[in-house]
């Protein structure tokens, strides 16, 4: 299982890579591996806000519907547009081609709250016990 | 362990050790597609010559209305439908075939006698619109079910219009929120732990609320502190199952219904798992505002290919003004529906409810009365915990708390690369319906059984056999159960891809 360095991770196991102002946001693989298949996805639509910790879209596997929640505040630019119809990205690529939203940042420090590699390691290993 | 063979299916051929499984590359009968049966011009039924002539369907209701060619329907014989249609439901699982614990669900046996009485040419013949001094029997057969689920639940009012049990929890919140708009309050949130079943935050969002999730303790228990720490005035309600999904009691409910009713927010109990307490414990004395139940749960109705459910609720008095309607109430000329009701949250389905499902609760309950109805519950509690002990050392208990009328089970198989999946697949072979699985979503790797009162205990300990025969084989040869089922029609499934590309619709070939 994959924690790259550099990112950082919300405790419900989104990752989320920034470039200037701008924030990328996906599940984690530890989320792919643990949802299964995953057979739908709904997400915003550019220009929603979204805010930290509230339900921002929906994946749904073989096994489960779950909400996606926002590790930052913020709003929508840009969506990637292939995930409805090829929603198995997610599982093979989590990190790349399986990418969620780009997301403005509304408020930067709000990033640097979230865990970096080490500390979601920690909270993985955790919930595996 | 027991023996390779030993485990009988029930009713059907018998699971040899895998070395003596069916040859692979000989194809099982499968049924084909009713429209792949259909032979041109081929009919059904002889339409006999009129006595009075005909005319043609055009100047009877207008050519725009007419089609010019024949809808593409299957063209098939009255022996083929039958055949193919009986084939069909042999091919299927089923509550009356097998034993079927598939947890939260509560598929227990379904009484033959209440088949009985709702097929009574009374009932079962009873046009929907006869009038209410043709039909007195039928109302009152509503007004005494409503009584008995009244004393059986501890509420002061029920209607049993709900369709089903997302229904009844649309009602139960749409009443909530009348409750508050009246008072001049409106309220927009309604908390819900992470144990609910989907449904709750589903009917929640249809009834115009957000949702705010409670966890659950370190036991798996909803603890007052965490709705305390939640509480808010703008919070109109908790809703809440007890027994909760993992099949233990919320032992702080009544605390709980304090912290709730302190801060003008009603409890919502919901009752899907209401089979556990009959004669034991009564949401009423809860603290619960609202309750819905299940009758295709806990009252023995069918779960017939998705409906028609049942989901009548029970509210205490300062809600009752605004139940749907109509109301079965009484006058001077007898029983009528009153639909005269200003506070009523109006109508939810034509007619009354499913009624023929009423008539088979109604029977359930005077069948069983007071003593049976609670030995419903001890036995669904002790069938339980029986599957739950004999278990233990392979599929250890998601909690530590003694369960109520179903038990949630983990493994750690998942370390020889064999899932919970492969492991429901393989039950197929014993001739076992699956328990639930994946859920509740806070236990790993969830089997939720649900025995239900009435199986035996040698068919408790046939489940078991094959629950530890299956275990073996995990350790075994995994790959045994990554390739389960074996036996039946369809082998593994490819959930995702029918989930991901479904094909809704039979096209004819080109």
């Amino acid at each position: 299982m994959e924690i790259p360095a550099g990112l950082r991770y919300s405790k419900e196991h989104e990752w989320v890579a920034t470039e200037e102002e701008v924030a990328t946001i996906g599940i984690t693989d530890y989320a792919q591996e643990q949802l299964g298949e995953i057979v739908y996805v709904e997400l915003p639509a550019v220009g929603d806000k979204i805010s930290k910790d509230d339900a921002f879209g929906v994946v749904e596997s073989v096994k489960a519907v779950s909400d996606i929640y926002a590790p930052v505040s913020g709003t929508v630019v840009e969506v990637n547009q292939e995930l409805p119809e090829s929603p198995e990205m997610i599982n093979e690529d989590p990190y790349g081609d399986g990418w969620l939203i780009k997301v403005k940042v509304s408020d930067a420090s709000e990033i640097e709250d979230l865990l970096d590699h080490e500390e979601y390691e920690e909270l993985v290993a955790a919930e595996k016990e | 362990m027991a023996g390779a063979g030993k485990i009988r299916r029930i009713g059907m051929a018998s699971v040899q050790s895998h070395k003596n499984q069916p040859d692979p590359n000989v194809p099982h009968p499968l049924v084909p597609l009713i429209f792949e049966e259909s032979v041109p011009g081929r009919r059904g039924i002889d339409l006999a010559p009129r006595e009075f002539g005909s005319r043609p369907a055009a100047d009877l209701i207008g050519p725009q209305l007419c089609r010019d060619s024949l809808p593409g329907m299957p063209e098939v014989s009255e022996p083929q439908v039958l055949r193919h249609f009986l084939r069909l439901s042999q091919l299927n699982f089923a509550q009356a075939l097998q034993f079927y614990p598939l947890g939260s669900c509560t598929m227990k046996y379904n009484p033959v006698l209440n088949d009985e009485c709702a097929g009574l040419p009374g009932f079962a013949a009873l046009h929907p619109h006869t009038p209410a001094h043709l039909a007195q029997g039928a109302l009152e057969l509503i007004a005494e079910l409503e009584r008995a689920l009244m004393e059986i639940s501890g509420m002061d009012a029920v209607s049993l219009h709900p369709a089903a049990g997302a229904q009844g929890e649309l009602s139960g919140l749409l009443i909530i929120r009348a409750w508050h708009q009246q008072r001049g309050h409106p309220r927009h949130k309604v908390i819900i732990p992470d144990t609910a079943h989907g449904t709750n935050p589903a009917s929640s969002a249809l009834a115009g609320f957000d949702v705010i999730v409670a966890r659950s303790g370190k036991k798996g228990l909803l603890e007052a502190a965490e709705i305390r720490r939640l509480m808010s005035d703008d919070v109109a309600a908790l809703m809440v199952t007890n027994p909760s999904t993992l099949g233990i009691f919320e032992t702080e409910i009544r605390e709980i219904a304090d912290v709730l009713h302190e801060h003008g927010a009603m409890l919502y109990l919901d009752g899907a798992n209401f089979n556990a307490l009959l004669g034991v414990a009564k949401p009423g004395d809860m603290g619960a505002d609202v309750v819905q139940f299940n009758l295709h749960k806990t009252f023995s109705t069918p779960h017939g290919g998705g409906g028609p459910g049942a989901g009548p609720i029970g509210v205490k008095q300062h809600l009752e003004p605004f139940l749907p309607l109509p109301r079965v109430a009484k006058g001077p000329q007898g029983w009528y529906l009153d639909t005269n009701r200003p506070h009523s949250i109006g109508k939810l389905r034509s007619f009354y409810g499913n009624f023929g499902m009423l008539v088979r609760a109604y029977a359930y309950i005077l069948a069983l009365g007071a003593d049976g109805l609670e030995q419903v519950s001890r036995r669904a509690i002790l069938a339980a915990n029986y599957v739950r002990e004999r278990l233990r050392e392979h599929y250890p208990s998601a909690t530590d708390e003694p369960v109520m009328h179903e038990c949630v089970l983990t493994h750690e198989l998942e370390k020889k690369g064999v899932t919970t999946l492969d492991i429901a697949k393989r039950l197929l072979d014993f001739g076992i319906h699956p328990p639930t699985i994946y859920f509740p979503l806070v236990v790993h790797g969830a089997l939720m059984i649900e025995p239900t009162e009435t199986e035996s205990r040698q068919h408790l300990d046939e489940f078991v056999a094959a629950m530890e025969q299956i275990h073996a084989e995990a350790l075994e040869d995994p790959q045994l159960l990554k390739d389960a089922p074996h036996t039946l029609a369809l082998k593994r499934i490819d959930e995702a891809m029918a989930a991901r590309h479904p094909i809704l619709r039979w096209q004819p070939k080109k």
